[in-house]
């Protein structure tokens, strides 16, 4: 017997693994372009955070239909790659359901993989109706045009090519464990609550055709694994690795509370203290890069926030709750997520071209994909940032982009230029005098 | 018409070298706004009525500097949070309470790291415990089984989890609280928040107040309660919209409460 399939098997391995964690390498390097924020504080509320929100899909719920679906598909992922051990063994080492000694748990096991496998096949196939058939507003909207559409719809086909896969290769299995007088290698283990409705299909077929069907299966299984685990970074599937990430280094402060921009308190207190002194030269520093107030490019966004970009599902939840979007405006926060990955993956690819450097590309996350009219859209209502079952900040990145915009660019909307010079000049974002502020006392 | 109010200001309190019991920040709206005023207004009554010691800024208050944040002008708000720290640290403000969400959250969440730590409350917080301490009390009467739906204001709820403070006041009352099918955390916003209430919309097919209004008709409501003076003004426009603006009120909850006392 030769070790051929091993070694076959081995480098599949290999290659699948090493592409991935090359690309891994990628991802990371680009999150790693963003600008620097610490979220390691309070690691008991961040680890309950990723515990509730990613392992326990409490934010999914908030839709109970697509809630539960998605529970289903992903317990069925999670477990059903429990076999994936089993399988990786086999392939190896050559042996054959290598686990089978362990008996009745391994029968429960398989059950259940089984079981899930079909209720992943039926949540699958409502997911895909209620994209291609139903096409709710979320999923047909303008922002999902192409590729975007195309990726749903692939990962869902590819759900059902590897479930339909297992199935069939237990089915092949338990066709020849019952094989009269037993068949070469194949032993009796495990239960098939599922293809033991399938397996008839091969009754009358030769033994040796349905041992090659049964490898075939085996091994279109894994490899279709292996392709669909490399899928992943060029997909929104993503969110099943780093919602976990995600989750955890989301922000913990109250959702209205912005942060306070460090280089603009220095800036003001420098200017409010009456001991300074006007005609000191400031203090210099050869390697400072004279700060930038804002974002007009993903280099200008923290890495939580590159992050998000890349953990974002293209759900719409966030979009279908915008009270912007609702009323026609252009503004969408799945949008500003979906720019901010592609022009991401832009500066990273620009990166790689010109070994290791990024060369200016004359292009920009504002203009070039998110215009200032959807930023201006905006009410900061945090609706985006409450619906994400994921806990990504569509609005920070939106007030990042306006601050650029103002105090970069001043280019803020004439009325607003106005409301901002009155607070300078008499305290309030209306024309009236300080000095009348109590008047209402006497009215 | 001139009624007999009382409201001291914090250098009136400092100069008797009393300390209130609790500083109230009247905002912009509350202290410009024709509409606001009214609320601001009522909301004195009720502290005046509760015998709560309390005083105003005055004319040493300004913008908290919100609008300009959430405008993208940071300069702005932390010139303005920086000299209005200045002067609460200087009356030693403790605890404050204003009748606007968005000053609210600005002093609550953003002026702590700018060296302004204050305990901040938002009126329909403080009127509930004056409620619960026994300093006021109130009864139905006028809007007993009235119906009453509550438009949660964002930077009130969203922002800072508040959506039971003004549900108990207005279930204090008697009345039948209805809740829109966007309520709470699922509230849809008014339109006037992130500066929006000082620009033009963007292009679009339809106004966010409009939007809201209708949420709130849906429950065929006698009152709209807000708790918000931005939130106020989209809601009473949306009203007027559509021209409903002899069935529906909209009014706040310092009003709804000053009402009930015939105050």
């Amino acid at each position: 017997m030769s070790y051929l399939d091993n070694i076959l098997f081995a480098i599949l391995l290999a290659v699948g693994f090493g592409y991935f964690f090359n690309n891994v390498k990628k991802l990371r390097r680009n999150i790693n372009l963003g600008t620097n924020v610490d979220r390691t504080d309070n690691p008991k509320a961040r680890w309950t955070n990723m515990a509730m929100i990613a392992l326990g899909q409490s934010k999914m719920v908030k839709r109970p239909i697509a809630g539960i679906l998605h529970i289903i598909v992903y317990v069925g992922f999670v477990v059903i790659n429990i076999e994936l051990l089993e399988i990786i063994i086999d392939g190896l080492f050559g042996t054959h359901r290598v686990f089978a000694f362990i008996g009745v748990t391994y029968d429960v096991l398989i059950a259940s993989f089984e079981i899930l496998a079909g209720l992943v096949l039926f949540a699958v196939f409502a997911f895909w109706t209620r994209r291609n058939v139903i096409k709710l507003k979320r999923f047909v909207s303008s922002d999902l045009k192409g590729w975007p559409k195309n990726d749903a719809n692939y990962i869902l086909y590819f759900e059902v090519v590897l479930m339909t896969l297992f199935l069939l290769m237990n089915a092949t299995d338990l066709h020849l464990q019952n094989v009269p007088g037993g068949y070469s290698h194949f032993i009796q283990a495990g239960s098939f609550p599922i293809s033991q409705f399938i397996a008839p299909l091969f009754d009358g077929v030769s033994n040796e055709l349905v041992m090659l069907l049964s490898e075939l299966f085996w091994w279109l299984h894994i490899v279709g694994i292996l392709i669909f685990m490399n899928y992943l970074y060029y997909s929104k599937h993503l969110h099943i690795l780093l919602a976990f990430p995600n989750t955890y280094f989301a922000n913990l402060n109250p959702q209205g509370e912005f942060d306070n921009l460090a280089s603009v308190t220095k800036e003001v207190k420098l200017m409010m203290d009456p001991n300074a002194d006007p005609f000191a030269a400031a203090p210099v520093d050869e390697n400072a890069v004279p700060s930038k107030f804002g974002a007009s490019d993903v280099q200008d966004l923290n890495w939580v926030q590159l992050l998000n970009a890349y953990t974002c599902t293209e759900c719409g939840r966030c979009t279908s709750s915008c009270p912007a979007n609702i009323t026609g405006k252009k503004l969408s926060p799945r949008k500003i997520m979906m720019d901010t990955r592609d022009r991401l993956e832009e500066v990273g690819r620009n990166i790689d071209a010109n070994k290791g450097i990024f060369i200016p590309d004359n292009k920009t996350l504002l203009n070039d994909y998110i215009t200032p009219e959807e930023l201006w859209a905006c009410t900061s209502c945090n609706a985006c940032v409450e619906e994400c079952p994921v806990n990504i900040s569509p609005l920070s990145i939106i007030l990042d982009m306006r601050r650029y915009l103002v105090m970069e660019q001043s280019a803020a909307p004439m009325p607003l230029n106005a409301m901002m010079t009155n607070i300078e000049n008499n305290g309030a974002p209306w024309q009236y005098n300080q000095q009348d502020r109590l008047n209402w006392k006497n009215e | 018409m001139s009624e007999n109010l009382i409201v001291p200001t914090m250098a009136e309190m400092l100069a008797q070298g009393k300390q209130p019991e609790v500083l109230f920040w009247v905002g912009c709206a509350g202290s410009f706004d024709d509409r606001a005023k009214k609320i601001t207004k009522a909301f004195v009554r009720i502290l005046n009525r509760a015998k709560v010691e309390f005083a105003v800024l005055g004319t040493e208050e300004s913008c908290t500097g919100d609008p300009a944040k959430r405008a993208g002008n940071e300069f702005l708000f932390q010139m303005q949070a920086m000299m209005n720290i200045e002067v609460l640290n200087a009356y030693e403000a403790k605890k404050i309470v204003t009748a606007c969400p968005h000053c609210f959250n600005t002093l609550k969440n953003e002026y702590p790291e700018l060296g302004g730590q204050y305990e901040v409350i938002h009126h329909t917080e403080f009127l509930k415990s004056l409620l619960d301490d026994g300093r006021l009390t109130i009864e139905g009467g006028q809007f007993k089984g009235k119906r009453i739906t509550f438009h949660d204001p964002c930077y009130l709820g969203r922002a800072n989890n508040i959506y039971e403070a003004p549900r108990e006041l207005i279930s204090k009352l008697d009345a039948a609280l209805v809740e829109m099918k966007r309520s709470k955390a699922n509230g849809l916003c008014c339109g006037a928040g992130g500066a929006q209430m000082f620009k033009d919309a963007e292009n679009g097919n339809k106004e966010v107040n409009i939007e809201r209004t209708e949420d709130a008709l849906e429950t065929q409501p006698e009152i709209i309660a807000a708790g918000c003076p931005f939130c106020n003004t989209m809601m009473t426009d949306g009203i007027k919209n559509k021209e409903k603006e002899g069935e529906v009120k909209v009014m706040d909850i310092a009003e709804l409460i000053a009402n009930a006392q015939d105050l």
